[in-house]
């Protein structure tokens, strides 16, 4: 029984061999990160590298999803920065109505994808050009509400949100205010870091193991089979697109929690777009579809950060640091491509 | 009525002249509604006067420039996302260089990005999409190290000047440099054997590659003519604007692609008119200067953006359903 355990580990990590690198790298440079740093191994080094991080790594799993079918969504950071600036709205007052608020903004997230879904399915415009386009409507939309950066988020949230899970326990008021001695252990976790997982968990992990999730896998490896097995082709992308935006959303209502405000930056919704994509392919997920998964990409996310994160510890030049990225993201793209040359037939290489 | 219009104008197009044709049509509609609102405005129609269109066509010569480059690598079906910072280096290299050898230095730039691209998708086989992507990065940061994150101090020459900016009988040197480009780029693509194999390897790469078509050195080809116009692209807009600054290629990739696309070439490669493109930028120009004319503020102008891309393309740049 522990054999076949053994080979089936041993197996799912062959098969997954993008993102175990992945995983494996992260591993390495932030524990260096961690031995560098003056003062490495904190709770409050992890709280800052979470916030940093959590933004683009739901913009990482939002892109993820139309990835894996084959396609590409160039208005994740445009949804996000509609949510972003939405939320700088909503998220003022207190009690229930930030409630309301945040359901109202993930929800403007989730249809922003699905407005996205439907252009791409009934209006079969390639997705990479139409969200092009979706992605110029919903950066308008966020001009509108925010002409100029500015608004307010309830100073609560923001604080409970962006330290750790003691400082969480003690705003809302929950385990003693964070002071129950069983707490004690899991107190100085990052709040950003725990949500991350529990929206990995509550959301990708059923719909990866959903029949539209498999849809969505099966139409990123080959469309035309997928229909000829009578799967929703329709539905599965619409659910793709759908659940992109949500992601975006999110990621949009971290960013105004965080930041405190609102702000339309069309050059940083387009950084961050291209930066998701980055973070996807270098966890693992193939840009042709298919093939990859959410979780992934949060560790490309997290390789991407880190990166940039170990520039600060070792006293890199700030001039030389965009350069290095370049570099790094080159050299993982590179290295992941060498495979083809164990090809022996050329037309393997057309797909 | 509408019926009997369509019978006569659209429908005898081939599938890729309609494109051109409809968007050709919604040019006009833009003077048009353009000119109601000037006239209901100031009194005055001067969006249908030749200084108006000229000074437009200068405009648009950069981008038309670019999006000529972005449609060989799009026939391709590939991408190059590379195209900003190759812009701006080719801007910064020629101010840096200086004298006789500003445009030629810029032109080297260039071809080297156009290698490096062609080669990691060529032989690396990494998607278009990323590499180019990373190279971008690189090539920013490299000007970001060289430059120390500022606009340079140096000054576009006297060359980069004449052709950019000045004017020979009314008519802006830049505009003769697009003509010029276009009209190497026609003949390449409909006479030469190279321009045929590129909308082989589009149509099936496969294909092409069986039927003896050099994949590997055409799509290089592809990549380092967009990465070269590119950079042309980036000389002419630095003698336009006297000097080279950060990020100044920045504002022009999507708006290239969708020129490439308005104009109806297919974004999975294979099939389009190079005419189309040209229809395409100047759409893209007339509607940006029709709708600051207009006074829309910058959100009301990036809906009605996005708006027009989607609805010229579920007219006529539907894909078909995978049913097989």
């Amino acid at each position: 029984m522990s054999a076949t355990k053994q080979s089936d580990l041993g197996l799912r990590i062959r098969q997954n061999m993008g993102f175990s690198i992945a995983v494996l790298l992260f591993v390495i440079v932030y524990f260096l990160y961690h031995l560098a740093h003056p003062k490495g191994f904190s709770s409050q080094v992890l709280v800052q590298n979470s916030n940093e991080v959590f933004s683009l790594a739901m913009l990482a799993m939002a892109q993820t999803v139309p990835v894996l079918l084959g396609g590409l969504d160039l208005s994740v950071g445009a949804v996000m920065t509609l949510v972003d600036c939405l939320a700088s709205h909503l998220l003022e007052g207190a009690g229930p109505s930030v409630g309301f608020g945040i359901i109202a903004c993930l929800f403007a997230g989730a249809l922003a994808g699905f407005v996205n879904g439907c252009v791409v399915v009934f209006g079969r415009i390639q997705p990479i050009i139409a969200t092009l386009a979706t992605g110029a409507v919903y950066m308008g939309l966020a001009l509108f509400l925010r002409p100029i950066p500015g608004g307010k988020i309830n100073e609560d949230i923001n604080w409970a949100m962006t330290n750790a899970l003691g400082d969480f326990a003690e705003t809302v008021g929950i385990f003693e205010d964070g002071k129950a001695a069983w707490f004690q252990p899991i107190a100085g976790v990052p709040t950003a870091l725990v949500l991350l997982i529990i929206v990995a968990l509550v959301t990708w992990v059923p719909f990866r193991r959903s029949v539209t999730g498999r849809t969505v896998y099966a139409i990123g490896s080959a469309e035309g089979a997928a229909f000829m097995s009578g799967l929703n082709i329709a539905g599965g992308k619409l659910a793709a697109f759908t659940l992109a935006g949500l992601f975006a959303g999110i990621g949009g209502i971290f960013m105004a929690i965080q930041t405190s405000s609102g702000n339309a930056d069309i050059p940083m919704a387009g950084a961050y777009t291209l930066s998701s994509i980055a973070s996807v392919v270098i966890g693992g997920t193939s840009l042709l579809g298919g093939t990859g998964g959410a979780i992934g990409s949060i560790f490309g996310t997290l390789i991407l950060k880190v990166i940039s994160f170990n520039f600060r510890v070792f006293d890199i030049a700030p001039l030389l640091q965009p350069l290095f990225e370049g570099l790094v993201l080159l050299a993982a793209v590179s290295l992941g491509a060498l495979s083809i040359l164990r090809v022996k037939n050329q037309l393997e290489l057309f797909r | 009525m509408i019926d009997m219009i369509k019978k006569f104008s659209f429908s005898r197009l081939s599938r890729d002249d309609k494109p051109i044709a409809i968007a050709a049509t919604f040019i006009l509609v833009i003077l048009i509604a353009g000119t109601i609102y000037t006239l209901d405005r100031f009194g005055s129609a001067p969006l249908f006067s030749p200084t108006y269109l000229v000074q437009q066509l200068q405009i648009g010569s950069f981008l038309g420039i670019v999006a000529a480059g972005m449609m060989l690598v799009i026939l391709i079906s590939q991408i190059d996302l590379s195209v900003p910072w190759t812009l701006a280096a080719g801007a910064m290299t020629a101010t840096a260089v200086g004298g006789e050898w500003a445009l030629p230095a810029a032109l080297v730039v260039g071809l080297l990005v156009g290698t490096v691209n062609g080669l990691g998708v060529a032989y690396l086989r990494i998607p278009s999409m990323i590499f180019t992507l990373g190279v971008n990065a690189v090539m920013r940061g490299l000007m970001v190290a060289q430059t120390g994150g500022f606009a340079p101090q140096t000054k576009a020459t006297d060359l980069m000047r004449y052709i950019a900016a000045e004017r020979t009988l009314g008519i802006p040197h830049a505009i003769f440099v697009w003509l010029a480009v276009s009209i190497l780029l026609v003949i390449m693509l409909r006479r030469t054997s190279f321009g045929r194999s590129i909308y082989a390897i589009g149509n099936k790469e496969a294909a092409a590659y069986l039927s003896g078509v050099p994949t590997k050195r055409v799509t290089i080809i592809a990549f380092i003519l967009c990465s070269v116009l590119a950079s042309l692209a980036g000389v002419l807009l630095a003698g336009y604007s006297t000097k080279a600054y950060q990020g100044m290629g920045d504002a022009y990739v999507l708006p290239a692609i969708a020129a490439v696309v308005i104009g109806g070439t297919n974004i999975l490669g294979g099939r389009g008119r190079y005419l189309g493109t040209v229809v395409g930028v100047i759409l893209i120009v007339l509607l940006n200067s029709v709708l600051s004319i207009m006074e829309m503020p910058e959100a009301g102008r990036q809906i009605i953006y996005g708006l027009v891309i989607i609805s010229m393309l579920l007219v006529y740049g539907r894909g078909e359903k995978a049913t097989s």
